[in-house]
């Protein structure tokens, strides 16, 4: 092989130019594993949903509460246990959920997405310590 | 060979003649303004009747005014291109504009009349809104979607009221006590008085209704002939914001 230094040289530095990303968070020890989520279940309250659907589609859900409420004018929900709930981001699910940054945040800064529930919806918690 | 031809040609006129005869009824029977609302008594027919008799008793009260702000989270913007509206009260002229009695007692010219979304029965904002971000619910409110509005503002341009606003800047730091269980809006989203919604369905009177100390604000059904709204309808006269535009607005005033 001809200039076999020359291309091997160039092999190692593109590899190391398109992995990039995976050794400079090797190097920072930016990745610390998937969040792990901490619920107070303290207050007893069940969930809408189980939490496998909720880890997938709550985003779904919120969907299709924020349309019945606005839209057809629905604002209550039943859920398995045959309970009725108001259909409300920040006064049903935050009345649990209370800490944005640990219940929020962690998850949509993991897998990089930026909701913009919060622009109008309030954050109960930030506003009481406020 | 001609008489195939002919033959077709009226075949593909009749037939032709036949698929859109049914758009007929859609394209000419426009008349702009639909009845049916009113003959279905099963829906209600929200609105408001403002006493200005009595609201003009008391000058300089905003009762009303700061309790929508405050329930809403109207946020509180000095620059006047900038301010959110959602019931303000402006000059007698600039409300009435199509004023046919001249030399009106100057003090009435410049006597402060309420004025808010008139939730019209024919709302010239719902037509032109591209999104469906507005549109008028059953019971007549002219509600707003603030998750599907774009921002385009075609509906503050077809409003003939001025009743919407747009954020043209975040609402949040003007906003002096956030209520937080309603939300605020943002930058790029219009906005204008629901008929609190949110408070109808939790069977509670509008915030502003429920404010004045002058109970100078009516709200109720009109579709019902006993409900208080038709009975003072019904024994005052009242007047009504451009009622030559066949917006059919659903705030009367009695004056």
């Amino acid at each position: 092989m001809y200039d076999s230094g020359k291309i091997l040289a160039g092999i190692i530095i593109f590899i190391l130019l398109i992995t990039f990303p995976f050794w400079l968070n090797s190097i920072q020890g930016e990745y610390k594993g998937e969040p792990e989520l901490v619920i107070d279940r303290s207050n007893g309250a069940q969930c809408v949903k189980s939490t496998d659907y909720m880890r997938n589609s709550h985003m779904t859900l919120l969907n299709e509460w924020r349309d019945e409420v606005v839209r057809n004018d629905n604002r209550f929900y039943t859920i398995s246990s045959g309970e009725r709930i108001e259909m409300s981001l920040s006064n049903t699910c935050m009345s649990c959920h209370a800490n944005k940054e640990e219940f929020c945040d962690r998850c949509h800064d993991y897998s990089g997405v930026k909701p913009y529930c919060w622009d109008c919806h309030i954050e109960q918690k930030k506003l009481e310590t406020n | 060979m001609n008489s195939s031809r002919r033959k077709f040609l009226k075949l593909a006129g009749m037939a032709a003649l036949g698929i859109t005869a049914g758009k007929y009824e859609k394209i000419f029977g426009l008349t702009g303004y639909s009845n049916t609302q009113h003959s279905q008594s099963v829906s209600k027919l929200r609105a408001m009747v403002i006493d200005i008799r009595k609201c003009l008793v008391e000058k300089g009260c905003t009762a009303c005014i700061s309790s929508c702000n405050k329930t809403h989270n109207v946020p509180n913007i000095d620059n006047t291109k900038h301010e959110i509206k959602w019931i303000w009260k402006e000059d007698y002229e600039n409300v009435f504009l199509e004023k046919e009695n001249h030399f009106l007692n100057e003090d009435f010219k410049h006597s402060e009349i309420l004025i808010l979304c008139n939730h019209c029965d024919n709302p010239p904002c719902v037509k032109v809104c591209p999104t469906k971000a507005t549109w008028k619910r059953e019971d007549g409110i002219v509600m707003m979607d603030w998750h599907r509005c774009i921002g385009c503002r075609y509906c503050m341009a077809a409003c003939p009221y001025g009743s919407r606003s747009f954020n043209w800047i975040s609402p949040r730091p003007f906003i002096e006590n956030i209520t937080k269980n309603f939300p605020t809006r943002t930058k790029g989203v219009v906005e204008k008085c629901t008929f609190c919604d949110e408070r109808l369905a939790r069977n509670q009177l509008p915030a502003c209704v429920e404010a004045c100390p002058q109970k100078c604000l009516l709200f109720g059904d009109l579709n019902d002939s006993k409900s208080e709204v038709r009975q003072v309808l019904a024994n005052n006269f009242s007047i009504r914001r451009k009622p030559s535009l066949g917006t059919n607005p659903k705030i009367y005033y009695i004056v």
